[in-house]
Order: C-alpha cells, then structure tokens, then sequence
C-alpha cells in the first residue's frame, strides 16, 4: 500500500459498527479489491471514492456477502460488524444462512439502477412488504401498513395508491425512493448506498440525497456512500476513503482530503473537478492545465488562455421558432390521442468559434434540438439556417454538403464506432463518403495527423475500438469530426460518461481545437459545472421550451428564471466548507407528453440584460 | 500542439481464442456430432464405393429379409439392402435440406432486411403479416405450398423453404432493427453516408453472427421437415432411397420387418440430432452469454 | 380493458387478410377446379359450363373473392370435389378426434417441456443441466413420425400395452407422447434460457439484498418474469402442435383433421384444403388472442401500456 496518508476520523469516539481488514475478493484470476482495510460507527457516513474499476462497488457488495453470487470469491480479509443483538460477527466466514438474517435486515442496500432494481412484475406494496415479512413475520397486513408508513417516510406523494402500482408507472427518482423505502424497512444499522443518484436527474438527486441524510438524523444509521461525484462527497461525507485500482490510497475526514489531499491521485482528482462558480468574475472560459497520472507521477499539461474565439458578425447557425412534436398514442382506429411536445418554438443562433450550451434535465427536449440540427429529426414546424441557407429549401446534394459541415459526438463513444472496423477506417469514413482526399496513402496519412492532433498514437490506426478507453474513443470520434472537416460540432452529453479526470482532458481538447479551427459547438449537457467551464452561451432547456439564454457569466452567475435557480441550487458543490440544506420533497419535472388539442403555452422571452433573455413568468 | 498526448499504450490485443474447430472438439458432445456427420456426409459423397449393393436393385436378397451379415439391416419388400439405401439416402436427404435451408434463410433473410432497414408503415404491414403467417404450423404451410407446386424433391425444397420464410425473416428483421439502433448505424447516417453504404459496412457485417446461428440452429430442422413431407408422400418420391421415403415404405410392414423403418430412422435422427449439437455449440462460441454461466 | 379490446378488434383485419392471401393462393394454384373436380372423366362443354356456373366460377375475379370472403364468414365453403358433401360438415365431422388429441399432446408436451427447462435452467452448467438440456436437443431432433413407428412397434406389436388403433382413451397414450415429443423440446429450451436470463437481472440482486432464501429469490422473483417469453411463444408452440397432429394422426392412421388435409391435397381436393385453411387461420388467431391475455395478466408492462405498438 503506497502513501496511505492516515488520519484521525471525526467521530472516532464510539465503538465502531463495521471493521474492514486487508479485504481481497478476486473474480477469476483478476484482483478487483487488494487489501482494502475501514472503519465507521454507527451515524457516521464514510464516502468511498473512486472511478471506474476501482473496486468500489465490489467492497459493497462483500459487505453485503453478494460476492459469491456476482461470481467472485472472497480471497482474505476480515468483516467484523456488531450486530444488534450486540455480538461482533465476521461477516467474511458467516455462513449463508446467518447472513441472510443479517443482509436486508441490519445491513441494506440502495443500488444505482432504479429502473432494474425493482422486479416489474410485483407490485411496490408487495416488494417493501416482502422484506418486513421475511425479517419480522407477523401478518400480511400488518406488513402492508408499514409499508405505507415507510412510503410516507420517503415522502412519496399519493402513498395509499402507490403501494398498488408497479415499478413501471412510477419515475426514475420515485422508483429510488421506493428502493429506500425497502432498504429502512427493517431499521438497518447500516446502509450501503452504491451511486444512489447516478441514474438521476440533478434536482432528482438534491432531494434523494436530502432524503438519505434526514433519514440518517432520524435513525442513527451509519451510511457508506459509494460514488465518484466529488461533489456529493463533499456534500454529505463525514469521512471519505479513496480507491484507485483496487487499493486504498488516502482516507481521511472530509475537510482534510478536499483541503490538504496528500496522495497524487486524490490531488490529480480534485484538480479536475469542475467547480461551478469558479469562473464567475471571468466574461469569457478560459483554457487551463490538468493534471494527469503518468506512471505514477503527477504532470500537469496545457496551458491558460483565454477562449476568445468568437467571431461576431454573421451567425453560422440560426434556429427559428423549432417545433418537433410526436404522436406516442392512438385510440382504436388510429387517430393520435397523445404528443409528445419535445421541443416548443426554440429560436437559437451561433456564431463562429462560438460554444452555445444547451442545458436542462432528461425530457427537456435538449437532445431533439441536436437531432433537428444534424437531420435526424424532420422538424415539425420551424425552420434551421446553416450559414444563412434554410434547411428545407436544400436540395438533396446540399443536405449532404450539410452533413460534412455538421458533424455530431455522442454520449457513447464506443457505440457510436462500428466495433468491427479498425479506428483508422472510422476516422476515415467522412473521407470516402464525401470524397474528399484521392488515394488511400494519401488518406492513411490525414488519419494519422488526425489521431496525433487528438492526443493519440497513429500507430495505432489498424486497432478496434474495444481496444482504447472511453476517453481515448472519445478522441477517435473528435478525430473523426475533424476529417469530415466540420465546422460545426453537435456534442451531445460528450463527456457525461467519462471518469471526471478524463473529462477535464476532453473539455480542454475541445477548447483547444476551436482555437485552432475556429469551431462551433452546440454543446448539450446536464452538467452545470462542465457547462461552466466550456459555454460563451448558455440556454436553459424546460419542457421544450428555453426559459433564459444569455451569456455564461449572466445566466450562471445572475440567473433569472425560477428554473434555472433551482438547477443551479441542485449542483452540489466539492467544498465541504459549503454544504446547503436543500428539500427532500419529490417534485418532479411534469411529462412533455399531452393530450391532442392541448398545446402547451409559448413562454415570452423578455431581454433583462444585454443578450440575456429570460422566460416571463 | 500535442499538449494532451496519452502515451499509456491501448489495452494489449484481445487473445484470440482458438478456431471454431478447436473449440467445437473441446466438448464430447459436439465432438461425437462431429464424428457421426463426418460418416453421413461420407456416406453422401462416396455411396457408390460404400453401397455394397445398387441401391434399386430388386432381389438383391430376399424379399423382406431380417438383418443376417450380407444385409446388415435387412432387406425390404422388394428384396432391395436397406443398408444400401440408406448411405444411397444420406444424397438425399443432407443436400435437400441444405438447399431448403439456404433458399429459405436468403429469401427470408432479404425480407427480414427490407422491413427491419426501411421500417415504417411498410414494416409495421410486413411484420404484422409474417407473424400471422409464423402462427401457421409450418408443415401445414409446406404442404399447402406442395399442392400449388406439385410433388417432387425441387417442390418439396420450394415449398419447405417458403415455409421457412416468416421464421427467417422475422429474426432477421428484429436483428436488423436492433443493428440499425447502433448509435455508429445513426453517426454513419448523420455523416451522409448513402443507404447502401451503411447496409454493406455497417449493418450486414453486424447481423452476419445472427445469420451464421440461425443457419446452423435450423439445419436440423430444415432436413426434418423435408423428410416428414417425404413420409407423407408429399415429397421425394418413391423408389429414390430417400429416408422420408423409405421410412413410408416401412411403415405398413411395422410388425413383420421393422428393420426397414429402425435403420433410416435411426439415420435420420442421428443428422439431425448431430447437427443440432454442433449448432447448439456454435451458438455458444458466437454468442458467449448462452453459455449457461452466471 | 382498452388492452385487450384492442387486441380484439386487432383480429379482424388480420382474419380478412390472411383469407384473402388464402383465396389468392387459391386462385394461383393451375388448373380449371371444374377438370379437378370431373378428375379425368369426359363431359360435355354444356356440362362443363354448368358446373362453372354453379360454382360461380364465371363471375369476375373481385366478385369472386368479396363472396369468398362472406362465406368463408358464415362457414359455407362450397363441397369437396370427392364426396360432395359441405366441407364444412366434413371438417365438424373430424374435428373432435384432433382437438383431443391436441390437448393430450399440449399436456404432455408442456409438462415435459417445463421439467426439463426449469430443471435446467435452475442450475446452469451443473451435470443436471448437461442432461436435460440434451434430453430437450435429442427430444427436437426426433422425427415425430419415427417415434410413432417405434413406439408401434415396441409397445403396440412387442409389449402389446396399448391398442394401437381405435378412438379410446388409452389409444390416446402414444399419439400423445409422439405430439407432446414435437413441442417438448423447443419448448424446454426457451423456458432454460429464459429462467437463465431472469436469473441475471438487477431485481434478483435486490432480492438477495433483501435476505431472500434462495427458493424465494428464484421461485417468486426469477420464476414469474421467466414464464413471460414462454407464455408468449405458447402460440406458436400451439401451431407446432397443430403440425405434430398432422404427422401423428397420419402415423398412426387416426382420422383428424391432418389426415384429411393430407388427402385433400393428395386428391386435389381443393375447396375442402382451402376450407381446413381458412378455419385452422381462425382458429390459430383466437387461440393467440387468448395467448396475449394470458401474457396482460401476467406480465403488468403490457397491461398498462398506453402507446400504441409501433
């Protein structure tokens, strides 16, 4: 174990719940977990960080004695946790059947996926009944009315309803707080929380995590939250253990890690965080340094510069009053009874070297913009200029020449490569289908360039793509943006699934190339903070519509609209000396689906300061 | 300029594991299928040295002889060596179903393509008309296209392959869908690339190992169905030493000479059942998560 | 409710469809249906064109099929070229015997089909499963028509158990065993990979989380979504059967609705093939009618789904 920095814990007094010790699991002949050794007393809540593979998940579930059946084996270590009963049981050699009277009972578990972590054929009353019934027995009815009591703990509205309904009636963020409601039903003396809101929308995940924190106060539970999100580490973390492959490398209270990080890898993490706020006296984004891991030791490459790219004048993209609206159902002899109104009359334009941010929560309509934008939605009424020529007044050729200049980047880098030809073919694939270099040396030669330019070997142009990581795809698809030579980038949720250190790397790679090139981004994003860190413009997206729109510095650092207040509150901050109390309450952003002949009403944008448009109220 | 330069090298070359061959031998059950199909499709391609008596060669012993050593499995009604017959049957009946296996995995696989690519109103009609038509017993389709066709082993293999159609093109179909779904299907699409491009890169080579199984899954049954339409006379037609149709010779002599029903049965079963364990291997190899592991 | 009268008024669209591919079809097949019907015997051109009169065969080809199309509703397909007498009596006549044995052979199948792939599947990769699963392979890989001759053979003419002609009850047994054989297989294998699937899924995970004892965490929670494919594919495991009936019925020369097909296209007998299509069409989509209920109520997804199926 190397510079594992120690510290003393902040609630060290009491007799510890749980101890870990030198835990190893193996799957196969792979260590996912090597040595892993910590401690939390009832109350306390113990952040477990990490990025992916880092083992974090798989600590859970050897607490939860879940290895064995996730097809790995527990190869050393020791569990030690107090029962209620007050004994102290190692939960590593606990047969089976003695830790399934513990699992579910005295330790419970919340896992990422809400909308798979329920069974879709049982209803919510019987699945939260199941758990009391099993562990306490008693009658089904007494049974179902703690259920409900349990379903008015996580405050769910309509509780009496809702223990009738199935998993597939409720929303992402209802479906977590059932999946909570499960977990508290037998008061466990410990919850396991394994990214509780990774699946969730932002304001979604202010109130899961309100919830978990308020439930804690009320029961004394100690929690381990895994998770990767510095922010809400930040937020809620009493103490905090870093992971990085399989290992411990720092522990510590809160403050202290965010503070004073000691190993390279915490300090390389934190540096690449994006806080939001952190830019707010700046007019423009601006580039900086980030911190990679090179063997072991921190470097930090690029440099700051100011983004001041854009170029005034006549706009490379204009979007005016865009409708996209569909039909999702019938009545019995086909007439379409309910529409989706995904996008509202949005009007946009982009300059040159200009990014515009579209930001808003799953079904605001943000990513059908994109698709209108790059002709994979027909829109349903409006039209799109791309360098003052209409959309819909393009000939066939000219929609193609459009699809040159208009390039896109998904969220998924790798499903977005044919998995069955090289990197180097792919890169290459706007080359041959525009025509726009004659030879194939000639085009092996611009495939290289393009992979150097990114930040990748161009050796390595005969490999597939299941052979590079997430950010490295990411790159192959900005390599392939720049050979179909666009000027216009559609970055929808780009770096959203990327490690946060990878994505510092690709947000300042893209900086880079629009200084270059001069590019334009849509860049669309859930992610206040990255959007903080990228956009000269940002437009907030609300059921379809854009309730304000305006420079950065104006809409993030004065918002105007209810909306964009509330999405902004909801960023939880990495800086432990700033947590805020939010609402746990579940109000939930209403569905864009509506009925035929009930459109919804156009909001009235009103300039309140220059460029900065908001939503009248 | 190369300011972000990864130097960390891209994950080591995936190993590539041994040929399909290999693999198929590593388990005793595909291996044995291996073996016996290994005899069938010698029986096929060198009857004539094999056959110890022409195959339609009356009096070639007695008349409904039981087994003895120079007719190992007997001889039928006209004296004729089952034995005989039945290597002269593996010509029959292995290329018959083959044939209706690749006429009907083309025709229902260019189906299967056209409605899953174009989709829409076209695809909502066609889908909806190749499950009606998927409900019908296949054997009751294949017959009904014998009685337009006619008898005979080129209708016979039309008329199985047609009923073969829906089942093809409906996996071929949601395949299709479900490559098209490919964000790389979507991206290739936003970059301009024409239909035929994005159908000839894109998404044939990605339904290829769905093409590949659903051949080899129905192999066996494809030969099957051949030889059921050959026993009920609908099919090849007697005296060809076909194994449907032998077997609906035998049948009218169950209790007084069995051996001319147990021995190209008995054949019969063991292609088919051989096939079906070399396909139900391959389906593994390909496709690792049916492996029953968790 | 709007699920399943949906469903219903889904069916008469596709029963219009599928009897015009049928009337269609029909039309295609060469030869005059009246030299079919005389089958070689002289008769003069008056004679002749009587006959096609009667059979309405001189009207224009839409006129033709409109009438086809109401009485193949009503059940009045004409008469066979054979006996003469309303096809539509002649398939009453018969149906009886092949619904019996349809149902045997759905019990035996089902119930051996469940067996093995539960059997199976509750434990992949273990030797139980080695053996069922090559039990469910050698089960689908049996020609069905084989089977009946062996089982004649050992246990009608050697064993002498059973009686092997005849309508009884215990003349059921072996056509039973042979029909169920068809299905069995197939059937055994879907319901293995099916529970192996369930198995994998991140509700399992929870119900472990929750200290389930195993036998709930499969018996409830894995088991009720595994019977989701298998119910969905009972249709089409009833049409196999529809085929195993065919071939049995043949084997072991019962009479049944698969015998007389087989005549009628042997005899060209076209009006009675065309009325056993027609009906068999009717019948497979009431039946799947019947199947997607069974899916609502089971599987909640499908009841309450709203939109529309694109």
């Amino acid at each position: 174990m190397t510079a594992s920095a120690v510290a003393p814990s902040t609630v060290s007094a009491a007799e510890p719940l749980l101890e870990v010790e030198g835990l190893t699991v193996r799957f196969g002949e792979r260590e996912a977990v090597n040595g892993i050794d910590l401690s939390l007393v009832p109350g306390q809540t113990l952040a477990v960080v990490g990025e992916s593979g880092s083992g974090k998940s798989v600590t859970a579930l050897s607490i939860m004695g879940l290895i064995p059946s996730a097809g790995g084996t527990v190869a050393g270590g020791a569990m030690r946790f107090e029962t209620a009963a007050g004994a102290r049981t190692d939960l590593a050699t606990l047969p089976e059947p003695r830790m399934r009277r513990i699992r579910g009972a005295e330790i419970a578990m919340i896992f990422q996926e809400p909308m798979t972590a329920l069974n879709p054929v049982f209803t919510i009353g019987n699945q939260i009944a199941e758990t009391i019934l099993e562990h306490r027995g008693g009658s089904a009815r007494a049974a179902r009315a703690e259920a409900l009591e349990l379903l008015h703990k996580v405050r769910l509205p309509d509780a009496e309803a809702m223990l009738g309904r199935y998993p597939h009636q409720l929303s992402g963020g209802m479906r977590q707080r059932v999946v909570i409601a499960m977990a508290l039903s037998c008061r466990p003396r410990l919850l396991i929380a394994d990214e509780p809101t990774t699946a969730l929308d932002v304001t979604v995940q202010a109130q899961i995590m309100s919830l978990l924190m308020e439930i804690q106060a009320e029961t004394g539970a100690a929690i381990i939250l895994i998770t990767h999100d510095m922010g809400l580490v930040a937020e809620t973390a009493d103490d905090v253990v870093v992971l990085y492959e399989g290992r411990k490398v720092e522990e510590g209270p809160v403050e202290d890690i965010f503070a004073r990080p000691q190993h390279v890898y915490t300090k390389m993490l934190l540096d690449a965080v994006p806080r939001l706020g952190q830019f707010a006296d700046a007019a423009l984004p601006s580039r900086r340094p980030v911190t990679i891991l090179d063997g072991g030791t921190a470097r930090q490459v690029g440099e700051t510069k100011v983004q001041d790219t854009v170029k005034n004048g006549a706009p490379i993209l204009e979007v005016r009053d865009l409708v996209a609206r569909f039909d999702v159902a019938h009545d019995l002899i086909g007439r379409p009874t309910h529409r989706v109104h995904a996008v509202e009359g949005i009007n946009l334009t982009l300059q040159p070297g200009e990014t515009l941010a579209l930001v808003g929560e799953s079904g605001s309509g943000k990513s059908t913009v994109g698709k209108a934008i790059q002709q994979l939605v027909r829109p349903t009424e409006g039209d799109i200029d791309f360098e003052g020529r209409t959309y819909g007044g393009m000939t066939a050729p000219e929609r193609r020449r459009l699809k040159r200049d208009v390039h896109s980047i998904f969220q998924d880098p790798l499903a977005s490569l044919n998995p069955r030809r090289t990197v180097g073919d792919s890169i290459a694939e706007p080359i041959h289908i525009h025509g726009l270099l004659k030879g194939s040396a000639a085009i092996r030669d611009r495939v290289r360039d393009l992979m150097a330019l990114v930040g990748l070997l161009p050796e390595h142009h005969d490999l597939h793509p299941h052979q590079f990581s997430g950010g490295q795809r990411q790159r192959l698809c900005i390599a392939r943006a720049l050979a179909a030579e666009a000027r216009l980038i559609v970055a929808d949720e780009a770096v959203s699934a990327l490690d946060v250190s990878i994505q510092a790397q690709i947000v300042q790679l893209l900086m880079r190339l629009q200084a270059e090139r001069s590019l334009s981004y849509l860049f669309i994003s859930h992610d206040m903070a990255v959007v903080e860190e990228m956009a000269h413009r940002v437009a907030v997206m609300y059921l379809g519509q854009i309730v304000e729109i305006g420079p950065r510095q104006a809409v993030i650092g004065s918002p105007r609209h209810p909306y964009t207040q509330r999405l902004l509150a909801a960023v939880p901050l990495p800086d432990p000396a700033h947590r805020t109390v939010r609402s746990s309450d579940a109000s939930e952003v209403p569905s864009a689906m509506r009925r035929v002949g009930d459109p919804p009403e156009r909001l009235r944008l009103t300039e309140v300061a220059p460029g900065h448009f908001v939503a009248d109220a | 300029m190369s300011d972000l330069l990864i130097s960390a090298p891209p994950e080591a070359e995936r190993v590539k594991g041994p040929g399909v061959l290999r693999q198929l031998m590593t388990k005793p059950t595909s291996a044995v299928a291996i073996v016996i199909l290994t005899v069938l499709v010698c029986f096929a391609l060198f009857a004539p040295w094999i056959a110890p008596f022409d195959p339609s060669q009356a009096s070639a012993g007695p008349r409904l002889g039981a087994p003895e050593a120079a007719h190992i499995f007997g001889t039928d009604l006209h004296g004729r060596d089952v034995f005989s017959r039945v290597v002269w049957g593996a010509r029959y009946s292995l290329p018959v179903g083959a044939a209706t296996l690749l006429l009907g995995l083309f025709a229902g696989g260019a189906l299967g393509l056209a409605l899953g690519y174009i989709g829409g109103r076209f695809d909502a009609v066609g889908a909806r008309v190749v499950d009606v038509l998927l409900g019908f017993p296949a054997i009751v389709m294949a017959i009904l296209a014998v009685s337009v066709l006619g008898v005979g082993l080129v209708q016979v293999v039309i008329a199985v392959a047609i009923a073969d159609i829906p089942k093809f093109a409906r996996v071929i179909r949601g395949a299709t869908i479900v490559a098209k779904q490919n964000l790389f299907v979507e991206s290739a699409s936003a970059m301009g690339a024409s239909t035929a491009r994005i159908i000839v890169l894109h998404v044939l080579p990605t339904i290829l190992p769905t093409v590949i199984l659903l051949g080899t899954l129905n192999l066996g049954g494809a030969i099957l169905s051949t030889a059921t339409l050959s026993f009920l006379g609908l099919g090849v037609q007697p005296p060809t030493p076909e194994w449907g149709t032998m077997l609906s010779d035998g049948r009218e002599y169950i209790r007084y000479a069995p051996w001319m029903m147990i021995a190209p049965g008995l054949a019969l079963f063991l292609a088919i059942i051989s096939v079906n364990l070399i396909g139900d291997r391959v389906s593994e190899i390909i496709d690792p998560r049916s492996q029953g592991r968790l | 409710m709007t699920y399943f009268l949906r469903r219903i008024l889904a069916l008469v669209p596709i029963l219009v469809l599928t009897w015009s591919a049928v009337f269609f079809v029909f039309e295609a097949i060469p030869g005059d249906p009246v030299n079919l019907m005389l089958a070689g015997v002289p008769a003069s051109e008056e004679v002749i064109a009587n006959e096609r009169a009667r059979l309405g065969l001189d009207k224009p080809l839409m006129e033709r099929y409109i009438s086809f199309l109401g009485r193949a509703a009503v059940g009045d397909l004409g008469e066979s070229f054979r006996t003469r007498a309303p096809v539509t009596e002649m398939i009453l006549a018969q149906i009886g015997p092949t619904l019996q044995l349809a149902a045997a052979g759905l019990v035996v199948g089902l119930a051996m089909g469940l067996l093995l792939g539960v059997l199976a599947g509750l434990r992949p990769g273990t030797s139980l499963d080695t053996v069922c699963t090559f039990a469910a392979l050698a089960g689908s890989s049996l020609p069905s028509f084989w089977t009946g001759m062996v089982l004649i053979y050992v246990f009608g003419s050697i064993l002498g158990w059973v009686p092997i002609v005849g309508l009884g009850i215990d003349a059921l047994i072996l056509p039973a065993i042979v029909t169920g054989l068809f299905i069995a297989g197939d059937f055994a294998r879907l319901v293995r990979s099916s529970i192996i699937d369930a198995s994998r899924q991140d509700y399992i995970r929870t119900a472990r989380a929750k200290g389930l004892p195993p036998i709930k965490v499969v018996g409830k929670h894995a088991l009720r979504n595994a019977l989701i494919p298998p119910v969905t594919m009972l249709g089409i495991s009833l049409s196999n059967l529809i085929g195993g009936a065919v071939v049995t019925e043949n084997v072991f020369a019962r009479p049944g609705l698969g015998t007389m097909l087989v005549e009628g296209v042997l005899n060209k007998d076209m009006p009675l093939v065309q009325a056993l299509v027609v009906y068999t069409t009717a019948a497979y989509l009431i039946i799947n009618l019947l199947v997607d209920i069974l899916y609502g109520l089971i599987d909640p997804r499908i009841r309450h789904a709203r939109m529309a199926p694109r």
